[in-house]
This record gives C-alpha cells, structure tokens and sequence, in this order.
C-alpha cells in the first residue's frame, strides 16, 4: 500500500451523539471528572495540555482545596532572581498544567521518534475531533493479513493510513470512577473526549448562555424594525 | 449652502463646518428611487460589517502578540484569558465570512442590474479596488493566529509572485523580508493587516461621493425623470436598511454563538510548523473560487495571471458590456448567462477546495473558461442584440410589454 493512497483513502467516522452539542446543552460536570480522571491517569503520561490552568478546573465543579491538592501533586520549574539555577516547587492553581516531558526532543526520544501533541486543542484541531478523536481511542485492531504494519506502529481503524505511533490507551477498567459508573471502554472514550472538548473550548457554556439571549434580542427587535419599515412604507406607491 | 437649521449652535457650526448640511444633503436632500429592492440592503451592510471588523480587530490588537513564538499562543490566551475574547475573536473571525458574503452579493447586484454601466464606470472601479483590498487584508489577518494554514497558506500564495519573470524570486525574498516565512514576515502582515482597512475606509468614502453624483442605480436600471419616481433617503432607507441589518445580525449572531468554526479550518488550530507541510492546503471559502482558477491553468506564470485577471476583468466591465440596457431585469438571454455565472462561480468555489486531479481538473478548466468568456466573449456579443425600446418610461410609469408578457 502505497503512502500516497493510504493517506487519501476515504475512513467512515462513525457518528456518536453528544450530551454537549446542542444550542442549549451544557458540559455534563460528572462526564468532565470522568474524563479527567482517565486523561490524569491515561494521557497525562504522554500527552500535555498546557494551555489549561489548573484553576480552569473549577469549571468542572471542584472545590478551590480539591484544585490546590490536585495542582500541588505537580511539581513547576522555577529561578530565583532571574537566575540560572532552576529550582522545583509544586505548582499551585494558577499555573498552567505541567507537560510529562521538557521539550519535543524527549519528548520523541521517550515514544520512538514520535511526538506525542498537547491535547488542549485537538478536538477544534481535527475535522469533526469529537467523533474522531472517540473513534481513533476504540478503533485499534489486530492488523489485517495483508496490511504491512511499521515496526513500532500499531493498527488502528480510523487514524489516516491505519498506522499510528500511540499504544493502545484504553482497554476499559482503566480507572475507577468516583461516582460508580461502570469503566467500560465505550464510557472512557466518551468521558475523555467531552473532557477535551472543554479544554478546547472552555467558552462554550457562556457562549450558548449569552448566544440564546443575543437572539432572543435580535429576533424581537429585528420584528419590531419590519413593523415599523411596514408602517413607514405605507403611503409608498 | 443656507444655513437654516433651528438650533443656534448647529447653526453656529454649520456656518463654519458644514457638516450637519452634508448629513441634511444625505439624508434628506438626497434623492433615492423609490424602487430599490432588498439586494440594495448590501451596500449598507458592507459598511456596518466593515465598521465590526475594525472595532473587533482594534480590540484584538490590543492583546496580539506578532511574534512567531508568541503568536498562537497570545490567540489562546485570548479565547482563554482575556474578558469576552473568545467573543472580540470568532466575531473578527467570522464577520470576515461575513463581510466577504456581504460584498459578494452586492457585487453580483452590480453585475445583474448593469450599475457599472455609464455614469457610474468610477464607482464600480472603486468597488473593485475595495475588493482587491479586502482580499490583501482577510489574506494577511489569516496569517495572524501563525497555525498550520496560516502558515502554509502563506507559504503557497507568497510564492506565486515568484512566478514573475526575472525579479520572481527577488520578489519574494522582499515580501518575506528574509529568505524564509519568518518573523519580519509576520511583523509585516500584522502592520499592513492592521493599516489597510484605513485604505478601505478612505476608498469606501470616495465610492459613496461617487454614488452621491448620479445616485443609486434601480432595479429597472431606468433613469429618474420625475420628482415622484424618488423618496428622501431618511426615514424610508434608513429603516429598510436597519431591518436587513436585523436579518443579518440574526443570521451573524447564530454563527458566532453555535457554530464559530464553522468557516474555519481544524488544520488552524495546530501551531504552524514549518517542518511538517498539512495533507491538503485550502484557503479561506471566499478565495475558492480564486484559488481554483489559479490551478485550473498548467503553467505557473499562467495561473497567477488569470487569477489576478479574473479580478481585472471585472475593472474593465463596464466598457466590456456595452448593452444600452442596464438592468439585467430587461435583457432576456443575459439572464441565462448570468445564471450560469453564478452557478460557475459557485463550482470553481467547490473545485477550489478539492485536490487537483483527475476530473476536478478537468472541471476547474471548463469552469475558468466559462468564467472569462462571459465577460470577454458573451457580454460584448450580447450588447449588440440589446435595445433600449421595451424599456418602461419612467419608475413611476407602468411598464409597458415587459417581462415576455404580451
């Protein structure tokens, strides 16, 4: 199979739906924890998502205590008067969430070459990323007979050219969820990528909530302008 | 100008700064026909979407960063950090969408009620100018965010001057300001980016004193002979217009709030990497149509010709189409044609957004064919069949057999 062919061929993403999508739907706080949980423990060993603050956090429900303890398990690099000298602390609230590797270099030497991207993106950095992203997560296979696997890359149904650098990441019972719900892979994928479908838009539910009253606005306003053009137009012959 | 106004300060004022006469003139004094139809709400609305991108862009500018290592990430911490930017920036970047829609209708308006035939040849010329403007501008506000299409989009349209003979690659060494897209590349575009919607403005203000000479155009495309084929601009524009702003602002909000990347690009937001080239670069929806002529023609030189020609072409329609005819309302078999354009246009905008092969390239040539002939070919063919004979006496004057209708 050829580069060029395998990159253009046409994949089936098969189509989830979302709590999250729709005009007046908002994050589902418990998917939120679910899923950050799975990205603690799951992701976090590859993958970062540094543009997500640690205080963001309180957008899922969490206690300031909660968040100063979960930030205080990371640890930041610091200098002390602009100096050279780098010195650790553990992050608090306001920092940004650290990434498992210093740089893309270890980041590559750590995964074989491959360079593992920051997640808080990557459902607004890939076309139709929620259905995507959820599918790529359940759709690694045992390699067809004839298709001809690289070295160190693993089989995957939905990722352009079905060779992807990443292990499988989810295999279900990955975690135990606080709140009870069962593990399985299925609820994983879907918990995960609601999670990073907030840290790719953080905005959304105020987005919506200031969306709905902008219209209700708009409509009534723009039906009192038709009136009045109607009104002002009558003698118009 | 008779001063006469009833309050003594404006009166005070107008004496020795005519303004509140030049409002009077356009509001009142002006005469406007009193058939325009809702396609003549876009000349308005191209101002107001102009007026929100300067306004969104001025406030966006103030927390942008042009520097290639900071760029993305001062885009983020907009949508992040900064009070209601997630709002300042999908208004800025949807309103181009919208502005580039607005303007487009009001283009084809022009194209099909003949408003750049004679005495209206400047203003139009100065439409067209606004348009290339814009396009400079959206192109170079792209480029902005610094992800993978802003930058491989720059990439491949900076190179296309590299097509002109002799000084090609001098050229483009000039525009990037190094040897590579780099930072003065980025410093560039966001100084020019941020300066030419001023031009636009001072061009704009000359396409409405070229309007204010003869007029609007009407959908009859008939001169105004009596006092009673006009109505004063204000109240009867100003409130049609403020209703189509109300359409518009539903149909702009509704984007903004529950579907703000719906025009964009995923590939945008992946920091650019100069070392990793994007399966298939595409360029905003609105340079499709472009884009698709440009690769419609085998030769580099070629291409970059016909896509700049397909803009000049259009500055050189009113002498092009010289049918006595202005509105396309009257003008049978121009109708047909002019369909077909729209239908055309719309191809190429599909075309320009496919991978360059196989039977998409064999359409995009039929398409840019069909595009040129129109203007050079079919317009000066069909201005000689045209007579001004079915035309209605006045606006106000029942038309005679018009339409086909016997």
């Amino acid at each position: 199979m050829s580069g060029e062919s395998a990159v253009d061929e046409h994949i089936n993403i098969p189509h989830h739906s979302w709590s999250h999508t729709g005009p007046f739907d908002n994050f589902d706080k418990a998917a939120l924890r679910r899923g950050f949980l799975i990205f603690q423990n799951v992701c976090s060993t590859c993958h970062g998502i540094q543009r997500l603050a640690y205080r963001n956090l309180a957008d899922l429900g969490y206690s300031e205590n909660k968040i100063k303890s979960i930030a205080s398990e990371a640890k930041v690099l610091y200098n002390k008067n602009g100096g050279l000298e780098l010195y650790e602390r553990p992050a608090l609230p306001s920092d940004k969430f650290t990434s498992p590797f210093p740089n893309e270099q270890a980041a590559r030497d750590a995964n074989g070459g491959s360079l593992p991207p920051d997640l808080s993106l990557i459902i607004k950095a890939r076309p139709n990323g929620l259905d995507y992203v959820r599918a790529l997560l359940l759709g690694y296979e045992s390699t067809p007979m004839k298709f001809n696997l690289m070295s160190g890359l693993h089989y995957n149904t939905y990722f352009p050219g079905h060779q992807i650098a990443m292990p499988q990441p989810l295999y279900g019972d990955d975690v135990t969820f606080e709140d009870g719900t069962p593990s399985s892979i299925e609820q994983e994928a879907e918990d995960v990528v609601t999670f990073l479908a907030w840290a790719a838009m953080p905005e959304m539910e105020e987005r919506k909530r200031i969306g709905v009253i902008t219209m209700i606005f708009l409509v009534i306003f723009t039906l009192l302008l038709y009136a009045t053009k109607r009104r002002i137009w009558k003698n118009v012959k | 100008m008779a001063a006469n106004f009833s309050n003594s300060l404006v009166r005070w004022i107008d004496h020795r700064l005519p303004v509140f006469s030049y409002l009077r003139h356009a509001a009142y004094d002006y005469p406007t026909p009193k058939n325009l139809n809702y396609w003549w709400n876009f000349g308005s609305l191209a101002g107001i979407s102009l007026a929100i991108m300067i306004v969104s862009g001025i406030a966006l500018a103030m927390n942008y960063t042009p520097h290639v290592n900071h760029a993305f990430d001062s885009v983020e911490r907009i949508m992040r950090d900064v009070n209601y930017g997630w709002l300042i920036r999908y208004i800025h970047m949807n309103g181009a969408s919208f502005f580039f829609i607005v303007v487009y209708i009001h283009i084809f308006r022009g194209v099909y009620f003949g408003s750049y035939k004679s005495p209206r040849e400047l203003l139009w010329i100065l439409g067209v100018i606004i348009l290339l403007l814009m396009m400079a501008t959206a192109f170079m506000g792209y480029v902005l965010p610094w992800g993978q299409m802003s930058f491989w989009g720059a990439t491949v349209i900076t190179n296309l001057f590299s097509a002109v003979p002799l000084i090609g690659e001098s050229l483009v060494t000039w525009l990037w300001g190094g040897f590579s897209i780099d930072n003065p590349t980025l410093n560039r575009f966001f100084v020019l980016h941020y300066l030419f919607p001023f031009i636009i403005v001072s061009i704009v203000l000359l396409h409405i004193v070229a309007l204010h000479r003869f007029g609007s155009n009407n959908p009859l495309g008939i001169d105004i002979k009596y006092p009673n084929d006009t109505i004063p601009f204000h109240p009867y524009y100003t409130i049609k217009d403020a209703y189509g702003l109300g359409v518009f602002l539903i149909l702009f909000a509704g984007v903004v709030f529950f579907a703000p990347n719906f025009f964009g690009e995923p590939d945008n937001y992946i920091p650019s990497n100069p070392l990793s080239t994007p399966l298939h670069i595409v360029p905003e929806w609105y340079f499709l149509p472009f884009y698709a002529i440009l690769r419609s023609i085998p030769d580099k030189l070629g291409g970059v010709i016909s896509m700049f020609g397909s803009i000049v072409v259009l500055l050189l329609l009113p002498w092009l189409d010289r049918s006595p005819v202005r509105s396309g309302h009257f003008r049978g078999v121009f109708k047909i044609f002019f369909g077909i354009l729209l239908i055309d246009i719309v191809a190429l905008g599909y075309l320009g957004g496919k991978p360059s092969r196989g039977m998409y390239v064999i359409f995009s040539r039929l398409a840019t064919a069909y595009y040129f002939a129109y203007f050079l070919v079919i317009l000066p063919v069909l201005s000689k069949f045209d007579s001004s004979r079915l035309l209605p006496k006045s606006i106000s004057t029942p038309m005679p057999e018009v339409n086909g209708i016997e």
